[in-house]
This record gives structure tokens, C-alpha cells and sequence, in this order.
């Protein structure tokens, strides 16, 4: 039996304030996050290169070892920006395979539900609406790039010592960096896909396309162009860019001559993607359609 | 009372055609009908008033809030029920409600709390915590009607909130309107076009016709001014009879012999013109209200050509 009074009554109570409500977003969203077994199966396998990592950070100062390395008093390995370079490029792929899983079921459901009014007849804006949708995978792809890498640092410092840690601080900033940019690029190519395809299969497959297509591209101007342009059409070639810039590990060639793209032509080129894909959300993301 | 809606040379271009055409006008009843056949604008103005189209020129208030330069301060304050299928078929009722509470500010117990309180008021407290897709269509447009009035708005916007429900949803849905109108605590604006729903449920009605609006009307008005209007069917000589009906101040035409129309002064009640008739032997054989219905007042003003603005 009901045990509320069947009238309508008004709500005079207190409201929350309005820049948190994106927050509600991000609850919904990642309660839905563990209920495929395959993606909580995605979600643990994506820890599994950070642990081996750190596995090989603390042997390689383990004494105990020390004996039987090859090259006594050198580390088993060396953990520098290279060893931080390919860590950012392992769970950036990570990342990338987790967006294609996630990304559609963000936008999509609403669409297809005609739900968007619902949201956007409240006092909740459509930039609210996309930073809530957003900060799903910007949680969920920060758990498995710059926190694992960030704890990998610090533990590869207290391994080290201070002097290691201060010398080698930038290399934890390039992390963070490097893992931010790469979130904010696909968590807005995955929103862009989810809105503009409803189908939520299509959706995951147009996300991975992007990627391939950008992949093929590069690929195919290589080849017939001889030109290291392509690159620029290449996301994932951008990032790796990026992430070299950042750890210090891009090549010049001696002579100073410029072979291909810059890092600044790569930055563009991100922004531009990013840039892309928020008019293609701004255009889908509204209350009604206008039909012309 | 201070205005519901107040439409200031409101027009609106979509899609390159100008859908809206200088509405000018002040509504303050506590349910107002939208009414207007297919592409009049109805759907068009409700849009307008939530912010979702931009107004081309003028502007409109809703509760003393301007929709160009507060519209989240409308927002905050308004309920909406669309028209469309506009849920999450993946998410139960109750969760579903309380995520729109939520996102209209209330606080997670208090949404929580509000989310039982409309799913129960609606009807729907006992299949709440199955997932909306599993809803048939009257329950689902109870549960749309739940989402809207569950951060207790001032203002319901119901866009054709009876479609494609059968009878007994529908009059289950009337009344819903009706108790939370009879609530004095929140105004709707409904728009439909079914004139039974507005006629039964409406104290205004705004007519719209290629984006004007064409007629206005109170209808609690015109209702008592019906009420003043008698037809009358008598049996035996009535020249007297309307002489002295005519002396107390009550207009007469005479249709046939035996046939009359009447309209009563103020201060004479029908127990008078009983009393006049049997004071002179007069049978009434019959006596009916004047009946305009709606239906009468929608067929009149979308048959005029020239709109009012």
C-alpha cells in the first residue's frame, strides 16, 4: 500500500548548486560502466602492463638480483623517459580500445530515446550535458593512463631515491600532459560518433574506423606522396608525436632541415580533430532538431 | 495575478519559413489550452518558451522571467511533458524520475523522496522499479508526466499529453490535470488537439493558425455568459409572457410560435421565468442552456481567415 499521500504538492526545499549538476551525469553513466562482464574484464587486463612495469621497476633495485644481472650495478632496466614512452603508448592503446567500448553508449541511448529534452528543459545547459557525458570517460580513461603512470613514477622514486625524483619530476608532468591530451581527443571523437550514430554498434565500430581509416590515410599519402603529411590525418601518430615532444624524445635531423610535420603542425591537427568534433556535437546535441 | 506567459511580438523563423508571426498577448489562467490544427505553432511556441528555438524578433516572459535574457531562471521553473516517446527504456521508473529531480537541483534524499511521491501520484507506484522500456504507452506517458512535476514546477508545459491513450488512461490522465489544477499550487499550459481534453480540463484557450493566434478565449467566461442564454419551447400564448419577461429586464426573440430565445438581466434567475410562466399558464416544455461548445469556438476561429495578433 502507498504509503505517500496521492496529492501534488509544490518543492520548497534547498537546490544544489547548478555548476555540479554535470556530476549527476558522470553517476549515471559509470553505474552502467560494470554491467557488461567483458568491459570489467577490459578494465582489470588494462592494469596488467602498469603492474608488470612496476614488477620491473622493483627488480631491477632488487639486491637481491643483483648478482645474477649481467651488468652488475646497472639496473635491469633503464627507467627513463623511454621506459615512460612506452608505457604512455601501451595503456594510450588501452585507452583507445576502452573509448570504442564506452563511447557509444553515452550519447546514443539519449538520442535514440528522444531523451535530450528531458534533460535540456531543466535549468541544465547542453555544455553541462557534455561535460557530464565526457567526464565518464575522462574518469574511466585517467584510471588507466596517468594515475597508473603517476603511481608508477612515485614508486620508481622511492625505489630511486629523491635526487631521481627531482631530477626526473618533468618526466611525471609529461605523463599527466601527454594522458590528458590523448583524453580529451578521443573522449570527444567517441562523444561525436555516439551523437551523430545512434546505433550503438555502429557507433563503437565508427570510433575504431576513425582511428583505422586516419591510420590508412597516413599510409596511403606516404606511399603515393612520398610525404610525411599524412601523419597529420593520423591521431594516433599525432599522439605518439606529442608524447615524444613532451618526454624529450623527438628527433630532429642534424642538419636542422624539416623532414615532416612539427610538433606545433601536430598540435594543430589535434585541435582541429577536437575542434571538429564539437561542432558536430554542438550541432546534434539540442532539445529539437530543426528539420528544413 | 502576475502573468503566465506573456508573448511580446514573439516571431520565429525555422528552417527559412517564419513559423511564429508576431504573437502578441498575456495569459494568466491557471490551465490554458494551446489549440490549432496540425502546423499552427503550437509545438513551436512551447519549444520557444523552454529556449530550445531562438525567437527571430520580440521576446516572451514566462512568470516574470525574460526567455531570452533568464532562461534558465524559466527553466528552473518549469515542468515539461513532451509530446515524442522521451525516456531511457534502460533505467526503472523510480531512478529515472529521481536522475530528473536531481538534475533540476533537488538533492539526491530529497529526489529520491519526490521521485516515489510522483511515481505513486501518477499511478505508477507499483511498477516503479521496472525499467521504462518495458512500459506500455499510457504508463510511459504517466511516467513522462511523472518526470515533470517532480521538482514541484509553477508551471506544467503538457504538449499533447493524451495521444494514443485509450479511454480510460485518457480520463485517468484528465484527471490528474484537473486535481493538480484544483492543487492551486502550479499553472499548465496544455496543448492538444483534442478539444473534449481542453474543454474539460482548460480555463483559457489560446487558438493558433499558421503561427497567428486567431482567437482567445476564457472559458469559465463564456461558460457563465452560456449560462445567461436560454432556448425555450412553451404551450400557450406567450405574448404576455414575454412582455413581462421583458420588464424584468430580459432580452426576447421570438424564433416560431411557440419557440423563444432568452437572455437574462443580471439579478433574474431561471426559478423567475418558472414563476413568470406558471403565473400565467404557461407550459415550458422545454429550456436549454445555449451550448457553444469549444468545438463551436475552434471551428469559428480557424475558419476566420484574418488572425488576430
Amino acid at each position: 500500500m502507498a504509503v505517500h499521500k496521492r496529492t501534488y504538492r509544490g518543492y520548497s526545499g534547498g537546490l544544489t548548486p547548478a555548476w555540479s549538476r554535470f556530476l549527476i551525469l558522470y553517476r549515471q553513466g559509470s553505474r552502467g560502466l560494470f554491467r557488461s562482464r567483458f568491459l570489467t574484464i577490459f578494465l582489470v587486463a588494462c592494469f596488467f602492463p602498469p603492474l608488470v612495469m612496476i614488477l620491473a621497476a622493483y627488480l631491477s633495485h632488487n639486491a637481491i638480483l643483483q648478482p645474477f644481472l649481467k651488468a652488475p650495478n646497472k639496473p635491469l632496466i633503464s627507467i627513463d623517459a623511454s621506459f615512460f614512452l612506452l608505457f604512455l603508448q601501451i595503456q594510450g592503446a588501452f585507452a583507445y580500445v576502452l573509448t570504442a567500448f564506452l563511447g557509444p553508449g553515452l550519447i546514443a541511448p539519449d538520442l535514440s530515446n528522444g531523451a535530450l529534452p528531458l534533460y535540456l528543459c531543466r535549468p541544465f545547459s547542453r555544455t553541462e550535458y557534455i561535460l557530464g557525458k565526457m567526464s565518464v570517460l575522462f574518469v574511466a580513461l585517467s584510471e588507466i593512463t596517468w594515475i597508473p603512470g603517476l603511481i608508477l613514477f612515485f614508486i620508481e622514486a622511492s625505489l630511486d631515491g629523491s635526487k631521481w625524483m627531482w631530477d626526473n619530476l618533468w618526466i611525471a608532468g609529461a605523463v599527466v600532459a601527454g594522458s590528458l591530451i590523448w583524453i580529451l581527443v578521443l573522449s570527444l571523437i567517441a562523444l561525436a560518433m555516439s551523437a551523430w550514430v545512434r546505433w550503438r554498434l555502429a557507433a563503437g565500430a565508427l570510433i575504431l574506423g576513425v582511428f583505422f581509416i586516419g591510420a590508412g590515410l597516413h599510409g596511403a599519402i606516404a606511399g603515393i606522396l612520398r610525404s610525411d603529411y599524412g601523419v597529420l590525418v593520423n591521431p594516433v601518430a599525432l599522439i605518439v608525436m606529442v608524447y615524444k615532444d613532451l618526454l624529450g624524445l623527438l628527433t630532429v635531423s642534424t642538419s636542422g632541415a624539416q623532414l615532416g610535420p612539427s610538433i606545433e603542425d601536430a598540435c594543430v591537427a589535434l585541435a582541429a580533430m577536437c575542434g571538429i568534433c564539437l561542432i558536430l556535437l554542438a550541432r546534434k546535441i539540442r532539445a529539437v532538431q530543426v528539420v528544413k | 495575478m502576475m502573468p503566465v506567459v506573456e508573448l511580446q511580438n514573439l516571431s520565429v523563423r525555422l528552417g527559412g519559413r517564419q513559423v511564429l508571426q508576431e504573437l502578441t498577448g498575456t495569459l494568466s489562467g491557471r490551465t490554458i489550452g494551446l489549440l490549432g490544427p496540425n502546423g499552427a505553432g503550437k509545438s513551436t511556441l512551447i519549444n520557444t518558451l523552454l529556449g530550445f528555438y531562438p525567437p527571430a524578433s520580440g521576446t516572451a516572459r514566462v512568470l516574470g522571467h525574460d526567455i531570452r535574457s533568464e532562461i534558465q531562471k524559466v527553466r528552473a521553473q518549469v515542468g515539461f511533458m513532451p509530446e515524442n516517446d522521451a525516456l531511457i527504456a534502460n533505467m526503472t521508473a523510480v531512478s529515472f524520475v529521481r536522475m530528473m529531480a536531481e538534475l533540476s537541483g533537488l538533492p539526491r534524499s530529497a529526489a529520491l523522496e519526490r521521485a516515489h511521491e510522483a511515481l505513486f501520484y501518477v499511478g505508477l507506484g507499483e511498477a516503479r522499479y521496472r525499467q521504462l522500456g518495458t512500459y506500455s504507452l499510457g504508463m510511459r506517458q504517466l511516467a513522462k508526466l511523472a518526470q515533470a512535476i517532480v521538482h514541484g514546477p509553477k508551471l506544467l508545459i503538457l504538449d499533447e499529453p493524451t495521444n494514443g491513450l485509450d479511454p480510460p488512461a485518457r480520463q485517468r490522465m484528465i484527471r490528474l490535470v484537473q486535481e493538480m489544477q484544483e492543487s492551486g499550487e502550479l499553472h499548465i499550459i496544455l496543448c492538444s488537439h483534442l478539444l473534449r481534453d481542453v474543454e474539460e480540463s482548460c480555463e483559457e484557450v489560446l487558438i493558433l493558425k499558421e503561427g497567428r493566434i486567431v482567437h482567445y478565449s476564457n472559458l469559465e467566461e463564456e461558460r457563465r455568459a452560456n449560462r445567461r442564454f436560454l432556448e425555450l419551447e412553451t404551450q400557450g400564448a406567450n405574448g404576455d409572457f414575454v412582455s413581462a419577461a421583458e420588464r424584468l429586464g430580459c432580452e426576447c426573440a421570438i424564433l416560431a410560435e411557440q419557440r423563444m430565445k432568452m437572455i437574462l438581466a443580471d439579478g433574474i434567475e431561471i426559478r423567475d421565468i418558472y414563476r413568470l410562466a406558471g403565473e400565467r399558464n404557461i407550459q415550458i416544455r422545454r429550456l436549454n442552456f445555449r451550448r457553444d461548445s469549444l468545438e463551436d469556438i475552434f471551428l469559428k476561429a480557424v475558419g476566420t481567415s484574418n488572425g488576430r495578433s
